[in-house]
Protein backbone atom coordinates (compact mmCIF):
# COMPACT_ATOMS: atom_id res chain seq x y z
CA UNK A 1 0.00 0.00 0.00
CA UNK A 2 1.63 3.49 -1.06
CA UNK A 3 1.05 5.76 1.79
CA UNK A 4 1.91 9.53 2.69
CA UNK A 5 4.97 7.82 4.98
CA UNK A 6 6.44 6.65 1.62
CA UNK A 7 6.02 10.37 0.39
CA UNK A 8 8.12 11.85 3.49
CA UNK A 9 10.66 8.78 2.95
CA UNK A 10 11.27 10.15 -0.88
CA UNK A 11 11.70 13.62 0.20
CA UNK A 12 14.16 12.25 2.99
CA UNK A 13 16.00 10.96 0.40
CA UNK A 14 16.22 13.71 -2.10
CA UNK A 15 17.12 16.19 0.96
CA UNK A 16 19.91 14.15 1.50
CA UNK A 17 21.50 13.52 -1.74
CA UNK A 18 21.24 17.44 -1.92
CA UNK A 19 23.22 17.79 1.30
CA UNK A 20 25.60 15.05 -0.01
CA UNK A 21 26.38 17.15 -3.09
CA UNK A 22 26.64 20.00 -1.06
CA UNK A 23 29.11 18.48 1.12
CA UNK A 24 31.14 17.54 -1.59
CA UNK A 25 31.60 20.89 -3.11
CA UNK A 26 32.30 22.13 -0.09
CA UNK A 27 29.39 24.16 0.48
CA UNK A 28 29.21 22.72 4.25
CA UNK A 29 26.20 25.17 5.39
CA UNK A 30 24.24 23.98 2.70
CA UNK A 31 25.37 20.49 3.25
CA UNK A 32 24.20 20.43 6.99
CA UNK A 33 20.74 22.65 6.01
CA UNK A 34 19.52 19.74 3.76
CA UNK A 35 20.82 16.89 5.96
CA UNK A 36 19.62 18.00 9.45
CA UNK A 37 16.14 18.23 7.11
CA UNK A 38 16.46 15.06 5.88
CA UNK A 39 16.85 13.32 9.40
CA UNK A 40 13.87 15.37 10.69
CA UNK A 41 11.74 14.27 7.33
CA UNK A 42 13.11 10.77 7.48
CA UNK A 43 12.40 10.50 11.79
CA UNK A 44 9.15 12.53 11.76
CA UNK A 45 6.92 9.85 12.15
CA UNK A 46 8.67 8.03 14.79
CA UNK A 47 9.01 11.68 16.62
CA UNK A 48 5.51 11.68 16.53
CA UNK A 49 4.45 8.24 17.29
CA UNK A 50 6.80 8.65 20.42
CA UNK A 51 5.47 11.62 21.75
CA UNK A 52 1.62 10.00 21.60
CA UNK A 53 3.16 7.03 23.43
CA UNK A 54 4.36 10.04 25.93
CA UNK A 55 8.64 9.71 25.36
CA UNK A 56 8.70 13.41 24.66
CA UNK A 57 12.53 12.96 24.35
CA UNK A 58 12.84 12.19 20.66
CA UNK A 59 10.21 15.55 20.07
CA UNK A 60 12.70 17.29 21.84
CA UNK A 61 15.70 16.76 20.20
CA UNK A 62 13.56 17.01 16.81
CA UNK A 63 13.29 20.88 18.24
CA UNK A 64 16.71 21.30 18.81
CA UNK A 65 17.12 20.83 15.44
CA UNK A 66 14.72 22.70 14.05
CA UNK A 67 16.62 25.51 16.15
CA UNK A 68 19.77 24.52 14.98
CA UNK A 69 18.36 24.96 11.09
CA UNK A 70 17.00 28.41 11.78
CA UNK A 71 20.84 29.35 13.07
CA UNK A 72 22.38 28.01 10.04
CA UNK A 73 19.87 29.48 7.37
CA UNK A 74 21.35 33.03 7.11
CA UNK A 75 24.75 31.24 6.31
CA UNK A 76 23.46 29.87 3.16
CA UNK A 77 23.80 33.11 1.44
CA UNK A 78 22.30 33.44 -2.46
CA UNK A 79 24.57 31.31 -4.11
CA UNK A 80 23.32 29.74 -7.18
CA UNK A 81 24.29 26.47 -8.28
CA UNK A 82 25.69 26.49 -11.67
CA UNK A 83 23.60 25.49 -14.67
CA UNK A 84 24.86 21.55 -16.29
CA UNK A 85 24.27 23.12 -19.88
CA UNK A 86 24.55 26.17 -21.91
CA UNK A 87 21.66 28.10 -23.30
CA UNK A 88 22.50 26.80 -26.73
CA UNK A 89 22.30 23.27 -25.53
CA UNK A 90 18.70 24.03 -24.41
CA UNK A 91 18.05 25.80 -27.28
CA UNK A 92 18.43 23.01 -30.00
CA UNK A 93 16.88 20.48 -27.75
CA UNK A 94 13.95 22.07 -27.02
CA UNK A 95 13.47 22.67 -30.76
CA UNK A 96 14.04 18.92 -31.73
CA UNK A 97 11.93 18.12 -28.97
CA UNK A 98 9.17 20.42 -29.23
CA UNK A 99 5.64 19.84 -27.55
CA UNK A 100 6.45 16.80 -26.30
CA UNK A 101 8.42 18.33 -23.34
CA UNK A 102 5.19 19.73 -22.25
CA UNK A 103 3.54 15.92 -21.73
CA UNK A 104 5.47 15.17 -18.74
CA UNK A 105 4.75 18.35 -16.82
CA UNK A 106 0.80 17.59 -17.71
CA UNK A 107 1.36 14.30 -16.44
CA UNK A 108 1.52 15.58 -12.89
CA UNK A 109 -2.09 17.08 -12.84
CA UNK A 110 -3.51 14.69 -14.64
CA UNK A 111 -2.25 11.53 -12.35
CA UNK A 112 -3.00 13.57 -8.93
CA UNK A 113 -6.47 14.65 -9.83
CA UNK A 114 -7.31 10.72 -11.34
CA UNK A 115 -5.81 9.90 -7.85
CA UNK A 116 -7.55 11.86 -5.56
CA UNK A 117 -10.95 10.92 -7.50
CA UNK A 118 -10.12 7.22 -8.33
CA UNK A 119 -7.73 6.35 -5.94
CA UNK A 120 -10.29 4.64 -3.50
CA UNK A 121 -11.22 2.13 -6.60
CA UNK A 122 -7.97 0.70 -6.64
CA UNK A 123 -7.66 -2.39 -4.62
CA UNK A 124 -7.21 -6.40 -5.25
CA UNK A 125 -9.51 -8.61 -2.74
CA UNK A 126 -8.89 -6.04 -0.16
CA UNK A 127 -5.61 -4.78 -0.80
CA UNK A 128 -5.64 -1.08 -1.38
CA UNK A 129 -2.95 0.72 -3.66
CA UNK A 130 -3.48 3.74 -2.01
CA UNK A 131 -3.59 4.77 2.21
CA UNK A 132 -6.75 6.91 2.14
CA UNK A 133 -4.95 8.96 4.99
CA UNK A 134 -3.84 11.96 2.86
CA UNK A 135 -4.28 10.31 -0.45
CA UNK A 136 -3.92 13.22 -2.34
CA UNK A 137 -0.40 14.51 -1.66
CA UNK A 138 0.32 10.87 -2.49
CA UNK A 139 -1.02 10.67 -5.68
CA UNK A 140 0.90 14.17 -6.15
CA UNK A 141 3.74 12.12 -5.24
CA UNK A 142 3.53 9.10 -7.69
CA UNK A 143 2.39 11.26 -10.36
CA UNK A 144 5.95 13.55 -9.86
CA UNK A 145 8.23 10.23 -9.45
CA UNK A 146 6.01 9.19 -13.03
CA UNK A 147 6.50 12.06 -14.62
CA UNK A 148 10.21 12.19 -13.98
CA UNK A 149 10.66 8.70 -15.48
CA UNK A 150 8.17 9.89 -18.44
CA UNK A 151 10.76 12.89 -18.50
CA UNK A 152 13.29 10.90 -18.88
CA UNK A 153 12.04 8.72 -21.52
CA UNK A 154 11.04 11.65 -23.49
CA UNK A 155 14.43 13.46 -22.99
CA UNK A 156 16.39 9.94 -23.47
CA UNK A 157 18.23 10.84 -20.57
CA UNK A 158 18.90 9.06 -16.84
CA UNK A 159 15.86 9.54 -14.42
CA UNK A 160 19.68 10.10 -11.95
CA UNK A 161 19.91 13.38 -14.14
CA UNK A 162 16.37 14.94 -12.32
CA UNK A 163 17.97 13.89 -9.47
CA UNK A 164 21.00 16.36 -10.59
CA UNK A 165 18.61 19.03 -11.95
CA UNK A 166 16.03 18.80 -9.20
CA UNK A 167 18.84 19.42 -6.15
CA UNK A 168 19.94 22.35 -8.78
CA UNK A 169 16.21 23.89 -8.05
CA UNK A 170 16.42 22.97 -4.32
CA UNK A 171 19.66 24.92 -3.96
CA UNK A 172 17.41 27.75 -6.02
CA UNK A 173 14.77 28.08 -3.37
CA UNK A 174 17.49 27.27 -0.33
CA UNK A 175 15.99 28.35 2.96
CA UNK A 176 12.65 29.67 1.70
CA UNK A 177 11.55 25.74 0.88
CA UNK A 178 11.45 25.49 4.58
CA UNK A 179 9.25 28.31 5.43
CA UNK A 180 5.63 26.93 5.04
CA UNK A 181 6.44 24.04 7.47
CA UNK A 182 8.18 26.35 9.67
CA UNK A 183 5.39 28.89 9.66
CA UNK A 184 2.74 25.95 10.50
CA UNK A 185 5.24 24.92 13.60
CA UNK A 186 4.64 29.11 14.61
CA UNK A 187 1.27 28.56 14.62
CA UNK A 188 0.67 25.79 16.83
CA UNK A 189 3.11 27.79 19.03
CA UNK A 190 0.88 30.66 18.95
CA UNK A 191 -2.18 28.62 19.36
CA UNK A 192 -0.52 26.95 22.82
CA UNK A 193 0.67 30.18 23.62
CA UNK A 194 -2.56 31.83 23.93
CA UNK A 195 -1.15 34.61 20.99
CA UNK A 196 -4.77 33.75 19.36
CA UNK A 197 -7.07 34.30 22.05
CA UNK A 198 -4.96 37.79 23.32
CA UNK A 199 -5.82 39.44 20.13
CA UNK A 200 -9.32 38.28 19.61
CA UNK A 201 -9.42 39.65 23.20
CA UNK A 202 -7.62 42.93 21.97
CA UNK A 203 -9.92 43.65 18.75
CA UNK A 204 -13.40 43.13 20.74
CA UNK A 205 -12.20 45.40 23.38
CA UNK A 206 -11.38 47.88 21.16
CA UNK A 207 -14.99 47.70 19.46
CA UNK A 208 -17.21 50.24 18.88
CA UNK A 209 -20.36 47.72 20.05
CA UNK A 210 -22.80 50.09 19.32
CA UNK A 211 -23.29 50.38 15.48
CA UNK A 212 -23.71 47.22 13.27
CA UNK A 213 -21.40 49.27 10.51
CA UNK A 214 -18.66 49.70 12.95
CA UNK A 215 -19.03 45.76 13.90
CA UNK A 216 -19.01 44.84 10.60
CA UNK A 217 -15.65 47.30 9.36
CA UNK A 218 -13.86 45.53 12.92
CA UNK A 219 -14.78 41.75 11.54
CA UNK A 220 -13.50 42.47 8.01
CA UNK A 221 -10.51 44.27 9.00
CA UNK A 222 -10.01 42.08 11.70
CA UNK A 223 -9.62 39.25 9.67
CA UNK A 224 -7.76 40.95 7.61
CA UNK A 225 -5.25 42.12 10.47
CA UNK A 226 -5.01 38.12 12.10
CA UNK A 227 -4.54 36.29 8.62
CA UNK A 228 -1.58 38.70 7.90
CA UNK A 229 0.00 37.42 11.78
CA UNK A 230 -1.30 33.88 11.47
CA UNK A 231 -0.06 33.62 7.30
CA UNK A 232 -3.27 31.82 6.78
CA UNK A 233 -7.07 32.81 6.96
CA UNK A 234 -8.10 29.35 7.93
CA UNK A 235 -6.86 30.29 11.14
CA UNK A 236 -8.01 33.52 11.58
CA UNK A 237 -11.57 32.75 10.69
CA UNK A 238 -12.67 30.30 13.91
CA UNK A 239 -11.09 33.23 16.17
CA UNK A 240 -12.99 36.02 14.59
CA UNK A 241 -16.06 34.35 13.98
CA UNK A 242 -16.15 33.19 17.46
CA UNK A 243 -15.44 36.60 18.79
CA UNK A 244 -17.39 38.97 17.17
CA UNK A 245 -18.98 37.50 13.71
CA UNK A 246 -21.51 35.12 15.94
CA UNK A 247 -22.14 37.00 18.98
CA UNK A 248 -22.54 40.18 17.82
CA UNK A 249 -23.62 40.67 14.23
CA UNK A 250 -25.67 36.83 13.55
CA UNK A 251 -27.22 36.96 16.76
CA UNK A 252 -27.42 40.84 17.78
CA UNK A 253 -27.93 42.33 14.78
CA UNK A 254 -29.36 39.06 12.47
CA UNK A 255 -26.49 39.36 9.97
CA UNK A 256 -26.74 36.21 7.39
CA UNK A 257 -24.14 33.97 8.71
CA UNK A 258 -23.57 31.98 4.91
CA UNK A 259 -23.10 35.61 3.68
CA UNK A 260 -21.07 37.08 6.63
CA UNK A 261 -18.70 33.87 6.57
CA UNK A 262 -18.20 33.64 2.86
CA UNK A 263 -16.97 37.05 2.55
CA UNK A 264 -15.46 37.40 5.79
CA UNK A 265 -13.17 34.15 4.55
CA UNK A 266 -12.01 36.34 1.67
CA UNK A 267 -11.43 39.47 3.14
CA UNK A 268 -8.69 36.98 5.06
CA UNK A 269 -7.68 36.22 1.45
CA UNK A 270 -6.53 39.76 1.03
CA UNK A 271 -4.41 39.15 3.94
CA UNK A 272 -3.05 36.35 2.94
CA UNK A 273 -1.67 38.39 -0.61
CA UNK A 274 -0.27 40.80 1.80
CA UNK A 275 2.06 38.75 4.40
CA UNK A 276 4.94 37.43 4.21
CA UNK A 277 3.64 34.48 6.81
CA UNK A 278 2.09 33.12 3.81
CA UNK A 279 5.88 32.02 2.23
CA UNK A 280 4.32 29.04 0.12
CA UNK A 281 2.45 31.28 -1.35
CA UNK A 282 4.32 34.82 -1.18
CA UNK A 283 8.27 34.11 -0.52
CA UNK A 284 8.73 30.31 -1.89
CA UNK A 285 7.44 31.71 -5.35
CA UNK A 286 9.65 34.59 -5.38
CA UNK A 287 12.66 32.19 -4.82
CA UNK A 288 11.74 29.61 -7.60
CA UNK A 289 11.94 32.67 -9.98
CA UNK A 290 15.16 33.98 -8.63
CA UNK A 291 13.74 37.62 -7.83
CA UNK A 292 16.28 39.81 -6.28
CA UNK A 293 13.97 40.90 -3.26
CA UNK A 294 12.14 37.75 -1.63
CA UNK A 295 8.97 40.33 -1.06
CA UNK A 296 8.83 41.13 -4.97
CA UNK A 297 5.67 38.93 -4.99
CA UNK A 298 3.76 40.50 -2.36
CA UNK A 299 4.44 43.88 -4.06
CA UNK A 300 3.13 42.66 -7.19
CA UNK A 301 0.03 41.77 -4.96
CA UNK A 302 -0.68 44.74 -2.91
CA UNK A 303 -2.70 46.91 -5.39
CA UNK A 304 -5.48 44.00 -6.14
CA UNK A 305 -5.05 43.22 -2.41
CA UNK A 306 -6.48 46.44 -1.48
CA UNK A 307 -8.73 47.04 -3.68
CA UNK A 308 -10.89 43.76 -3.40
CA UNK A 309 -10.79 43.76 -0.31
CA UNK A 310 -12.84 47.49 -0.62
CA UNK A 311 -15.15 45.43 -2.75
CA UNK A 312 -15.47 42.90 -0.23
CA UNK A 313 -16.36 44.94 2.53
CA UNK A 314 -18.42 47.12 0.34
CA UNK A 315 -20.26 43.55 -0.33
CA UNK A 316 -20.34 43.00 3.31
CA UNK A 317 -22.29 46.27 3.96
CA UNK A 318 -24.88 46.09 0.89
CA UNK A 319 -25.81 42.27 1.20
CA UNK A 320 -24.74 40.99 4.97
CA UNK A 321 -28.00 42.58 6.53
CA UNK A 322 -30.50 41.57 3.91
CA UNK A 323 -32.82 38.66 4.24
CA UNK B 1 -5.06 37.27 29.95
CA UNK B 2 -1.47 37.05 29.72
CA UNK B 3 -0.63 39.43 26.88
CA UNK B 4 3.08 38.60 26.60
CA UNK B 5 2.78 36.30 24.36
CA UNK B 6 2.09 39.15 21.72
CA UNK B 7 5.69 39.59 21.33
CA UNK B 8 6.35 37.39 19.29
CA UNK B 9 4.11 39.30 16.46
CA UNK B 10 6.40 41.86 17.51
CA UNK B 11 9.48 39.85 16.95
CA UNK B 12 7.72 38.83 13.51
CA UNK B 13 6.68 42.29 12.38
CA UNK B 14 10.13 43.57 13.22
CA UNK B 15 12.22 40.67 11.73
CA UNK B 16 10.57 41.29 8.39
CA UNK B 17 10.70 44.80 8.56
CA UNK B 18 14.66 44.79 9.34
CA UNK B 19 15.19 42.12 6.97
CA UNK B 20 16.69 39.66 8.85
CA UNK B 21 16.65 35.77 7.44
CA UNK B 22 12.90 34.96 7.52
CA UNK B 23 13.66 31.62 8.87
CA UNK B 24 15.78 32.59 11.80
CA UNK B 25 12.63 35.61 12.27
CA UNK B 26 10.12 32.93 12.59
CA UNK B 27 12.06 30.29 15.16
CA UNK B 28 12.59 34.00 17.11
CA UNK B 29 9.18 34.52 17.00
CA UNK B 30 8.05 31.33 18.62
CA UNK B 31 10.87 30.67 21.19
CA UNK B 32 9.78 34.30 22.40
CA UNK B 33 6.02 33.71 22.41
CA UNK B 34 6.16 30.09 23.89
CA UNK B 35 8.62 30.74 26.79
CA UNK B 36 6.98 33.93 27.79
CA UNK B 37 3.68 32.45 27.71
CA UNK B 38 5.61 30.43 30.08
CA UNK B 39 6.34 27.21 28.80
CA UNK B 40 9.20 25.19 29.92
CA UNK B 41 12.15 24.94 27.39
CA UNK B 42 12.03 21.09 27.25
CA UNK B 43 8.11 21.90 26.78
CA UNK B 44 8.56 24.19 23.97
CA UNK B 45 11.88 21.95 21.91
CA UNK B 46 9.42 19.35 22.19
CA UNK B 47 6.20 21.69 20.50
CA UNK B 48 8.34 22.68 18.21
CA UNK B 49 9.47 19.03 16.98
CA UNK B 50 5.72 17.89 16.93
CA UNK B 51 4.51 20.61 15.03
CA UNK B 52 7.46 20.43 12.45
CA UNK B 53 7.19 16.93 12.27
CA UNK B 54 2.74 17.11 12.13
CA UNK B 55 3.40 19.91 9.08
CA UNK B 56 6.49 18.51 6.91
CA UNK B 57 4.19 17.06 4.10
CA UNK B 58 3.74 20.99 3.64
CA UNK B 59 7.21 20.72 1.52
CA UNK B 60 5.77 18.34 -0.77
CA UNK B 61 6.53 20.87 -3.60
CA UNK B 62 9.75 19.58 -3.60
CA UNK B 63 8.82 16.32 -4.95
CA UNK B 64 8.02 18.38 -8.09
CA UNK B 65 11.39 19.75 -8.75
CA UNK B 66 13.35 16.38 -10.25
CA UNK B 67 11.11 16.37 -13.00
CA UNK B 68 10.39 19.98 -13.86
CA UNK B 69 14.42 20.30 -13.37
CA UNK B 70 14.93 17.33 -16.06
CA UNK B 71 12.75 19.18 -18.52
CA UNK B 72 14.44 22.74 -17.96
CA UNK B 73 17.41 20.88 -18.79
CA UNK B 74 15.90 19.70 -22.13
CA UNK B 75 14.60 23.54 -22.64
CA UNK B 76 11.67 23.42 -21.45
CA UNK B 77 11.47 26.96 -20.73
CA UNK B 78 13.09 27.67 -23.83
CA UNK B 79 10.10 25.65 -25.74
CA UNK B 80 8.14 27.97 -23.92
CA UNK B 81 9.29 31.27 -24.98
CA UNK B 82 9.47 29.52 -28.19
CA UNK B 83 6.13 28.94 -28.54
CA UNK B 84 5.00 31.97 -27.35
CA UNK B 85 7.09 33.44 -30.41
CA UNK B 86 4.88 32.11 -33.09
CA UNK B 87 1.47 32.82 -31.40
CA UNK B 88 1.88 36.62 -32.63
CA UNK B 89 -1.89 37.39 -32.02
CA UNK B 90 -0.92 36.41 -28.26
CA UNK B 91 -0.20 39.84 -26.06
CA UNK B 92 1.35 39.97 -22.56
CA UNK B 93 -1.80 40.87 -21.24
CA UNK B 94 -3.96 38.16 -23.23
CA UNK B 95 -1.67 36.03 -22.00
CA UNK B 96 -2.18 36.68 -18.24
CA UNK B 97 -5.92 37.66 -18.31
CA UNK B 98 -6.17 34.10 -20.14
CA UNK B 99 -3.86 32.14 -17.24
CA UNK B 100 -5.93 33.98 -14.80
CA UNK B 101 -9.49 33.00 -15.88
CA UNK B 102 -8.52 29.68 -16.36
CA UNK B 103 -7.02 29.19 -13.12
CA UNK B 104 -9.99 30.62 -11.18
CA UNK B 105 -12.42 28.34 -13.26
CA UNK B 106 -9.58 25.16 -12.76
CA UNK B 107 -9.96 25.68 -9.07
CA UNK B 108 -13.79 26.19 -9.01
CA UNK B 109 -14.15 22.49 -9.99
CA UNK B 110 -11.76 21.48 -7.33
CA UNK B 111 -8.52 21.19 -9.79
CA UNK B 112 -6.37 23.51 -7.82
CA UNK B 113 -3.08 20.82 -8.00
CA UNK B 114 -3.19 21.65 -11.60
CA UNK B 115 -1.07 24.64 -11.71
CA UNK B 116 1.25 26.31 -9.20
CA UNK B 117 4.78 28.36 -8.72
CA UNK B 118 6.92 24.37 -9.16
CA UNK B 119 4.49 23.18 -11.93
CA UNK B 120 3.58 26.25 -13.96
CA UNK B 121 4.82 29.27 -13.08
CA UNK B 122 8.66 28.70 -13.06
CA UNK B 123 8.27 26.63 -16.39
CA UNK B 124 5.60 27.75 -18.53
CA UNK B 125 4.18 31.39 -17.66
CA UNK B 126 7.13 33.43 -16.64
CA UNK B 127 8.92 32.37 -19.68
CA UNK B 128 5.96 33.17 -22.00
CA UNK B 129 5.52 36.52 -20.59
CA UNK B 130 9.22 37.38 -20.73
CA UNK B 131 8.76 35.97 -24.30
CA UNK B 132 5.43 38.54 -24.81
CA UNK B 133 7.02 41.45 -23.16
CA UNK B 134 10.40 40.80 -25.17
CA UNK B 135 7.92 41.95 -28.06
CA UNK B 136 6.80 45.23 -26.60
CA UNK B 137 10.74 46.12 -25.23
CA UNK B 138 13.94 43.86 -26.47
CA UNK B 139 16.04 45.44 -24.04
CA UNK B 140 13.54 44.92 -20.75
CA UNK B 141 15.68 46.40 -17.73
CA UNK B 142 16.40 43.74 -14.85
CA UNK B 143 14.22 45.09 -12.20
CA UNK B 144 11.21 45.30 -15.02
CA UNK B 145 11.61 41.95 -15.69
CA UNK B 146 11.67 40.99 -11.71
CA UNK B 147 8.77 43.11 -11.86
CA UNK B 148 6.80 40.85 -14.53
CA UNK B 149 7.93 37.66 -13.19
CA UNK B 150 6.27 38.61 -9.64
CA UNK B 151 2.89 39.11 -11.60
CA UNK B 152 2.98 36.23 -12.86
CA UNK B 153 3.37 34.57 -9.56
CA UNK B 154 0.71 36.96 -8.56
CA UNK B 155 -1.90 35.95 -11.32
CA UNK B 156 -1.42 32.55 -9.95
CA UNK B 157 -2.20 33.32 -6.63
CA UNK B 158 -5.19 35.40 -7.19
CA UNK B 159 -6.83 33.11 -9.57
CA UNK B 160 -5.97 30.18 -6.87
CA UNK B 161 -7.51 31.86 -4.02
CA UNK B 162 -10.47 33.39 -5.76
CA UNK B 163 -11.34 30.44 -7.61
CA UNK B 164 -11.19 27.75 -4.36
CA UNK B 165 -13.25 29.55 -2.65
CA UNK B 166 -16.38 29.07 -4.49
CA UNK B 167 -15.82 25.17 -4.90
CA UNK B 168 -17.89 23.66 -2.28
CA UNK B 169 -16.17 20.08 -1.33
CA UNK B 170 -12.72 20.99 0.02
CA UNK B 171 -10.99 24.36 1.89
CA UNK B 172 -12.72 27.27 2.82
CA UNK B 173 -16.44 26.42 2.54
CA UNK B 174 -16.06 23.45 4.51
CA UNK B 175 -14.70 24.99 7.38
CA UNK B 176 -16.78 27.77 7.32
CA UNK B 177 -19.86 24.79 7.13
CA UNK B 178 -18.00 23.12 10.20
CA UNK B 179 -17.45 26.15 12.14
CA UNK B 180 -21.20 27.41 12.44
CA UNK B 181 -22.38 23.32 12.54
CA UNK B 182 -20.50 23.66 16.13
CA UNK B 183 -22.21 26.58 16.82
CA UNK B 184 -25.85 24.85 16.07
CA UNK B 185 -26.08 27.29 12.97
CA UNK B 186 -26.73 24.65 10.00
CA UNK B 187 -25.90 25.78 6.20
CA UNK B 188 -25.37 24.02 2.80
CA UNK B 189 -22.28 24.34 1.35
CA UNK B 190 -23.82 25.99 -1.64
CA UNK B 191 -25.42 28.47 -0.15
CA UNK B 192 -22.13 29.27 1.69
CA UNK B 193 -19.68 28.65 -1.82
CA UNK B 194 -22.74 31.46 -3.47
CA UNK B 195 -22.02 34.46 -1.76
CA UNK B 196 -18.11 34.09 -2.66
CA UNK B 197 -18.92 34.15 -6.32
CA UNK B 198 -19.22 38.04 -6.89
CA UNK B 199 -15.89 38.56 -5.26
CA UNK B 200 -14.26 35.74 -7.69
CA UNK B 201 -15.62 38.19 -10.73
CA UNK B 202 -14.49 41.63 -8.88
CA UNK B 203 -10.73 39.89 -8.14
CA UNK B 204 -10.69 38.81 -11.66
CA UNK B 205 -11.68 42.04 -13.38
CA UNK B 206 -9.25 44.24 -10.50
CA UNK B 207 -6.37 41.84 -11.27
CA UNK B 208 -7.06 42.05 -15.44
CA UNK B 209 -7.08 46.00 -15.19
CA UNK B 210 -3.70 45.60 -13.27
CA UNK B 211 -2.27 43.43 -16.19
CA UNK B 212 -3.66 45.70 -18.65
CA UNK B 213 -1.94 48.85 -16.89
CA UNK B 214 1.18 46.92 -16.90
CA UNK B 215 1.12 46.60 -20.10
CA UNK B 216 0.41 49.92 -21.05
CA UNK B 217 3.38 51.02 -18.63
CA UNK B 218 5.86 48.62 -20.56
CA UNK B 219 5.15 49.92 -24.14
CA UNK B 220 5.64 53.72 -22.53
CA UNK B 221 8.80 52.68 -21.07
CA UNK B 222 9.67 51.26 -24.40
CA UNK B 223 8.48 54.35 -26.43
CA UNK B 224 10.78 56.97 -24.40
CA UNK B 225 13.52 54.67 -24.12
CA UNK B 226 16.20 56.69 -27.37
CA UNK B 227 16.91 54.15 -30.27
CA UNK B 228 19.89 52.51 -29.57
Amino acid sequence: MLRVEHVHLLLALFMAYAGWRNLREREAWRGAFWLILAALFGTGGAVLDAAHAGHPLPARLAGAAVIVLALIAPKLGHRRPPEQTTPAQRTASAARLGHRLFLPALLIPLVTVGVALGGAKLQWHGWHLFDPVQMTLTGLALACVLALFAAAAVTREAPSLGLLEGRRLLDTMGWAALLPVLLAALGQVFTHSGVGDAIARLTTDVLPAGSALACLLAYGLGMVLFTVIMGNAFAAFPVMTAGIGLPLLVQRYGANPATLGALGMLCGYCGTLLTPMAANFNLVPAALLELRSPYGVIRAQVATALVLLAVNLALMALLVFRH
Amino acid sequence: MNAWPLLGVAVIALGFVLRFNPVLVVVTAAVTSGLLSGMSVPDLLALLGTSFASSRILLIIVMTLPAIGLLERAGLREHARAWMDRLRGMTLARLLVGYLLGRQLLSMIGLQSVAGPAQTVRPLLAPMAEAAAARIDPALPEDERDRLRALCAATDNVGLFFGEDVFIALGAVLLIQGFYSQHGIELTPLSIALWALPSAIAAFAVHSVRIALFQRRLRRLASSRPER
